[in-house]
């Protein structure tokens, strides 16, 4: 394979992780629920991301083929993130979880 | 025909899902991803959202990538925010009027508005006409606002054939 791809691979490897890691990061660090929820839905797409676009490029290098399943991956997480993300907020909205108190523009009572 | 694909566009994605899920293209697997194609669309009718024509399909495709570039920002700057002091982080609820009156659109809008610029769709008043975002480091809300209906709903107004009321 060749040098460059190899270097290409790696750096999108260490990217995705890295972002990866840092949405785990958010989940942890961030004050309360719903800022907790940008973690994964962020952080992680782009990190997922970067490991799918990392796998295509090592099997069109070693296998020399297309590999486009991956793409799939990408697609199924677009999908699926936003649409748990949005059930998880609303299921807190209603459950009325305690919010950082300087959130402004807290949604009114209903 | 029209009984058995009641959405072609959908059987066809089908289709193109599952041999890239098998990542082949022999007969075999056409066949039964055919078969998938349209079992699939007729046993789930009864819930599947009406979606409209897309009128501008090269819109679409320059709002994809318009997309696809603001998730990469996005992604950098709720990386900087999780790294960076936690008592700078002014998270508030906003909640923008919304003219799109088509359910398929409207849940478009709410996940690229998930994924995109520092923001988490959270909920829909009951008649649907405000979109409650919550905003993890909101700067000015006007903005924001004004960002979402100019950046996002315009162009999805516009590629899809449903009337702003």
């Amino acid at each position: 394979m060749n040098i460059w791809i190899e270097i290409a691979v790696s750096a999108l490897l260490l990217l995705g992780c890295s972002f990866a890691l840092i949405g785990a990061i958010g989940l942890y660090r961030l004050p309360d629920f719903f800022t907790r929820l940008h973690g994964p839905t962020k952080a992680t797409t782009l990190g997922v991301g970067s490991l799918i676009v990392a796998s295509m490029l090592f099997f069109a290098g070693s296998e020399h083929r297309l590999s486009l399943h991956e793409l799939l991956l990408a697609i199924f997480l677009f999908i699926t993130a936003p649409v748990s993300a949005h059930m998880l907020a609303r299921a807190a909205l209603q459950q009325k979880v305690r919010l950082v108190e300087r959130t402004r523009g807290q949604p009114r009572e209903e | 025909m029209k009984r058995l694909l009641p959405q072609p566009g959908l059987s066809l994605l089908l289709i193109v899902m599952w041999l890239l899920l098998t990542n082949s293209l022999n007969l075999g697997q056409l066949l039964l991803g055919g078969l998938l194609g349209v079992a699939i669309p007729l046993l789930c009718r009864r819930f599947l959202l009406e979606v409209p024509p897309v009128r501008k399909p090269a819109k679409l495709v320059s709002f994809a990538l318009l997309v696809l570039y603001d998730i990469v920002i996005a992604n950098v700057h709720v990386a900087r925010l999780v790294l960076g002091r936690r008592d700078r982080l002014r998270p508030a609820f906003v909640e923008v009027p919304i003219e799109i009156r088509d359910e398929f659109v409207l849940a478009v809008l709410s996940s690229v508005l998930s994924l995109t610029p520092g923001t988490v769709s959270a909920g829909l008043s009951p008649d649907h006409s405000r979109l409650l975002l919550h905003v993890l480091d909101l700067e000015d809300a006007d903005d924001l606002v004004a960002q979402v209906k100019t950046r996002y709903e315009a162009p999805l107004l516009e590629i899809f054939e449903c009337s702003p009321t």
